[in-house]
This record gives C-alpha cells, structure tokens and sequence, in this order.
C-alpha cells in the first residue's frame, strides 16, 4: 500500500511525506464528512446501546446455565465482549456502506478516477477518517453504558491495551478492504445488492457478532480464523481486549490480522486496476 | 514531468473509437446485444492555447471523447494523447495536469463546504499554499463564490455548485481544461461570469480549453475554433466563419411595408426567403447583392416602413449541420445554390436612416 497509484509508480522515498500529508488530509475530511450528520449519530448510537442490554442479557443467561464460564469466558468477560462489541461495530463499520457501489452505478466513480490518488487509498484514508468520528461518538456511550451497568473486566497486562488498539486499526482497514471488494462487484454486475446481501448474513455470523466464535469447536473456529478475514474484523480485537487468550495467543491473533489487511488491500488494487480497464462511466 | 515542446500538439486523437455493447430487449424474455459506436474514428490536433468548441447533437459522443482523453474510459481502438501521455495508462499522472468538469456529475464532495472541498484539493494535488490561495482569490471575485463558500455542496443550487466545479478544477493550474456543459443550468449573469472568467485565461495563452456546451454562445464568446461531431464522427473542423461560408450563411435584410403587397419585388442576387406578418414583412437574403443594394432597391420598389439587417446566425448553421443526413468526413465549400436561411431575429443590426415614407 505503499504507493499513490497503481499505474505509476513513483518514486517513494522521496513521496513518502507529501504523501502521508495527503492520506492524512483526506482522512480528516472523512472525519468531518460524517459529523455532518448528527441525528443519524445519535439514532446510532442509542439502538446499539439499546442492543448491547439485549445481547448481554442473553449471554449472560447462557453462562449462567453453563455454570458461571461459557466457552473460556467469565461472565464479566462475556459482558465486556458484548458491550465493547457494540461500540466497535460502528468502528469496522460492518454494514451499510454502499458508497462505492453507488457512485459505479451513477458514473461518479470518474470523479474519484479524475484525482491525482489511487481510488482504494482515498476510500481508505476517507474511511479512517470515518472510523474515527465513531471511534468518538458510537464507540464510548455503549462501553460507557456498559461500565455503568454491568461488571466488565478492565486489561490485566501491560500490552493488552496497544494491541487493542492496534488491532481494531487493522480490524478497521480489513473490513474496509472487505467493503471495498463487495461494493466493487457493481463494476461488472452493476448491482452490488447480492454481493452485499450475502456479505450482510455471512459477516454478522463469522465476525463474532452473534455469539462469541469461541462458542464453535476447535475444528471449526480455527480454520475460520486463518482462512478467513470475518473473525478479524470483530471477534479478535475483542478477545484481545478481554484476554481471553494467553499472552502468545493474544500477539498472534493481531499477527494474524496484519497477514489479512495486507492481503485484502492487495486484492483491492487488482480488483480496481481489473474493473478501470473495463470500466464503463455511466452516464452522459 | 513529460516536457513538450512548445508547439507540440497538447491533445492528439488518431482514430479514436469507442463501442459500447448495450443488451437491448428483444420480445419478452430474450435479450440481444447491440454495438453502438459512440466514438466513430476521430481525429483530432489540439494545440497549447487553444480554445476549441467541441458541440455536437444530443448523443453524438462528446462526452465519450472527454472520458476518453481525460482517462477515465479506455477507447476500443484508435491513439489518444494529452499532454503527451496515454490517458488510461498515466491516468494519474495526467490528473495533476488537466482540469476537468463534467457538468452533470459533481467532482466535489457532497457534505463539505466549498472552503474545505478547496482546501482538501490542495492537498490532493499538492499545490503549495501561497500558489492555491492565490488562484482561489481570484476565482472567488470572479465567480463570486463568497456568499455560499461555507455551505454544503449538497444544499448548494445546482449554478453555485457549477462555480464551485469550475474553481475546482482550476485550483491546481491545469495545462488543459476539459469541461463538458460547464454552463449548464446557470443563470444570465453567472454564466457571462463563466464565460468571461474563462475568456480571461484563454487570453493568456497558456491554458488549453475543450469546451462541450449546448449553448453556442459560449463558443461564440469564447472559442475561434469549432469541432462539430455527429454520430462519432468529425463534421467540421474550423472557424466558426468557415462554417457561414460552408453554409453559405449570408446576411438577411427584413423589410417592414406599409401596405401588404399582393406580388412580391424581384431584386437580383437577393432571393425572396419568406414573407410574414400577412404580406407586410418580407425577408431577403444578401446572395450576391450587398445589403446596402438590397435596402436601396427595396426603397425604389416599395413603401417602406422599416428595416433591419440580420447578421448570420450560429445556431442556424448549426442546425443545419447537425439536420445534414450523412456526415461527411471533410469540409467541403457548399455549392453556390445552396442559399442561407441562416439567420436568426437575435442579433438585428437596425441601419439608421432607412425607414422611408
Ligand atoms: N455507458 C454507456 N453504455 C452504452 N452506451 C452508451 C454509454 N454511454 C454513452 N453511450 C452511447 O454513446 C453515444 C454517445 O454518448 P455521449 O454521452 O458521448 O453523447 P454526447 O455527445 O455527450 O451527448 P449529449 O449532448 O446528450 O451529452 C450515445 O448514443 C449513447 O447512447
Ligand atoms: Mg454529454
């Protein structure tokens, strides 16, 4: 990702600076982009508070009738995975993000294609920017909620809370590449709406969203882990939050995520480089 | 940087092609494919400072051209180069160099004010500060941005936002400037603004325009050269005087009488085009005749009440182009019979003097 277009390559070392000067001015402009719509904010941010009660409640319930631990998690564990999970789902933001699709289908995309920028690292740095203002606004009334209401585990070593962050930075760039792959169907399909659809029911089962992975068995969670990117995106920096795991575990889970943002932000410049050679710009 | 040499061709289309492939129904069910050639073989030599007029009908592939040499769509076949570069292939390269506005499609974005979209750009096409600001300055008198530059471009009208397409593109001082129907939806006085601005910067010789409008004022303002396409295809390629002579677009004399006449004058090398107003308005074109001639003999012939002199008209002769059946790839000087009926009430010159009793 280290390059501003995947047709030129220019020079780096010598970029390096002016570009990371525009990678962070377009992040901040998606930052401000989306605190233009305050109600949809707090909408938002009400229904996964309002959620994380409901979740928690069940899993609670869950763990009492397993006898207080629940696939390895104390309840306190369970309740902070649920109500962090809430916070972080608008953070990855796993659904709802349709802007590419949208502006193939009307012929905006030639905008994008009209900036001097690769189109995968606008969206991304527009993205990061984006993530941010949830990180602000969506991620702390549900944890916020939670730690009023419910007794949540607080990290117990001192890496706990880097690797947190870390690992929701990745979650974050890998859902966005995911997003990014399925919003780019509508290059040959037109449509994305199947794409999405069948992203929409996989991703809120495989990320962790549901029920913690950890409720499958060994045989199933770990090809899911490596083979997939949907764990990645929620499930792992919740473990790592609540140290479900061992120190080495918990290292190697974010290790896993790395390998996964690096190859799907790979796939989105040779899914985009494929779709501009037989783009079609709609419209006059 | 590709550094060109300074009389060397800015953009330069050798055959350029593009086929779309639509899926047309056929019955109920079944669905045939259909190529349509939206891009015909053009060829096309623009050079630095140059202001072409690039119009055509509705449909004629003026804008798949633009897409084409801005980078956005790949042609089926054919060269295309701007600024020495393969569009598609340099896309991004060739973006720090032009400037582009396609009209009915917004370049800035929708939930930021103009003063950040601005802001934003500079650091997208790494334009330095004291350059941007000095640029943004200029557009904001001459567009006269300052009323909306805090609002949302999407509760901007659809002319602010057009301004605010325009400085857009300009802000990064682009060799060649592409707009397709930059006035589209705006009113009077913006659109002299438009056009004024942009007659400024082709005044410096500097900034190559390619310019796609509807409204041939524009080009009449602002481009000495005019590429007419239909069907994909070149029409003509000239001088808007290139094109009245072509036509034979000639001046009219419109001739208001007291009395309707029952049998028309015969003036030699003026022919009779229409008579309205029920016999009191007749309508002559200068062929060979000069207007003065025309003006003199109908003063001997009739009772004139008053007199006009139509200048030929741009649109006229546009149309007629545009109504031709088969395009034909050159510029060919119309045959001598070929009589205007190119002129339009728009541009009246009154010549003083020459009511008479
Ligand atoms: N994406 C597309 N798919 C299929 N056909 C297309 C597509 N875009 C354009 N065409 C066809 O190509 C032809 C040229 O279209 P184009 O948009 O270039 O016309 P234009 O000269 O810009 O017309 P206008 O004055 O209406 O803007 C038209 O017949 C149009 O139907
Ligand atoms: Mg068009």
């Amino acid at each position: 990702m280290g390059s501003v277009t995947a047709t030129v390559a220019p020079p780096i070392g010598r970029n390096i600076i002016p570009w990371f000067r525009t990678f962070a001015a377009i992040t901040g402009s998606g930052f401000r982009r989306y605190s233009t719509y305050r109600q949809a904010t707090v909408a938002g941010a009400f229904t996964n508070t309002v959620f994380g009660f409901l979740r928690c409640y069940v899993l609670l319930a869950v763990a009492a009738g397993a006898g207080g631990v629940a696939a390895g998690y104390s309840p306190a564990q369970l309740a902070t995975f649920v109500w962090v999970g809430q916070g972080l789902l608008a953070v990855v933001l796993l659904w709802r993000w349709t802007d590419l699709a949208d502006r193939i289908r009307t012929g905006e995309v030639a905008s994008d294609l009209l900036r001097p920028v690769h189109p995968v690292v606008s969206y991304l740095a527009t993205d990061l920017g984006r993530a941010g203002y949830a990180l602000l606004t969506r991620f702390l009334p549900p944890v916020l909620t939670g730690l009023l209401f419910f007794d949540l585990v607080l990290p117990s070593r001192w890496q706990t809370v880097p690797l947190f962050v870390l690992s929701v930075g990745l979650a974050v760039v890998i859902c966005f590449g995911c997003r990014f792959l399925v919003n780019a169907t509508a290059y040959w399909l037109y449509d994305a709406r199947g794409a999405m659809i069948l992203w929409t029911l996989s991703s809120g089962v495989l990320a962790g969203l549901y029920f913690p992975l950890r409720f499958l068995p060994d045989w199933a969670a770990v090809p899911l882990w490596l083979a997939t990117p949907f764990p990645s995106l929620l499930q792992t920096p919740l473990d790592v939050l609540v140290e479900r795991d061992g120190a080495g575990i918990q290292a190697g889970m974010v290790g896993v995520q790395v390998l996964w943002a690096g190859l799907i932000l790979l796939a989105c410049r040779r899914v985009q480089r494929r779709a501009e050679r037989k783009l079609v710009v709609q419209g006059g | 940087m590709t550094a060109l040499p300074p009389d060397a061709p800015v953009i330069e289309a050798r055959d350029l092609r593009k086929e779309f492939v639509v899926r047309v129904r056929a019955g109920r069910f079944r669905r045939t494919k259909r190529v349509v050639g939206a891009v015909d073989g053009i060829d096309l030599t623009v050079r630095r400072g140059e202001m072409i007029g690039y119009i055509g009908p509705n449909g004629a592939g003026k804008s798949t051209t633009l897409k084409m040499m801005t980078g956005v769509l790949s042609p089926s076949s054919g060269e295309v180069r701007v600024c020495g570069l393969p569009p598609v292939a340099q896309r991004v390269r060739l973006a720090l160099r032009i400037g582009v506005v396609f009209g009915q499609r917004s370049q800035l974005w929708w939930d930021l004010p103009l003063r950040d979209s601005f802001d934003l750009l500079r650091h997208v096409y790494r334009v330095p500060a004291a350059e941007h600001a000095a640029r943004l300055r200029r557009c904001r008198a001459e567009l006269d941005l300052d009323g909306f530059l805090d609002i949302p471009v999407r509760q901007l009208s659809l002319g602010q936002r057009m301004r605010g397409e325009l400085t857009a593109a300009l802000l990064h001082g682009p060799e060649v400037l592409f707009l397709d129907e930059p006035t589209i939806g705006l009113d009077l006085v913006s659109r002299q603004a438009v056009r004024a601005f942009l007659a400024e910067l082709g005044a410096t010789g500097d900034t190559t325009l390619v310019l796609t409008t509807h409204d041939l004022a524009d080009i009449e303002r602002l481009c000495r050269r005019l590429v007419v396409i239909d069907h994909g295809r070149v029409v003509h390629d000239g001088s808007i005087e290139a094109l009245h002579a072509r036509y034979g677009s000639r001046r009219r004399v419109v001739a208001d009488l007291e009395e309707p006449l029952a049998e028309p004058p015969v003036l030699p090398g003026a022919p009779l085009l229409r008579v309205e107003a029920d016999g009191r308005r007749l309508v002559f074109a200068c062929e060979s005749a000069t207007a003065s001639e025309v003006v003199a003999g109908l003063a001997r012939l009739v009772a004139l009440r008053d007199i006009a002199i139509e200048e030929p008209d741009i649109e006229d002769v546009v149309a007629r182009l545009y109504r031709a059946p088969a395009p034909t790839p050159a510029p060919t000087p119309a045959p001598a019979g070929d009589v205007a009926q190119g002129c339009s009430i728009t541009s009246t010159a009154k010549v003083p003097g020459a009511s008479a009793s």
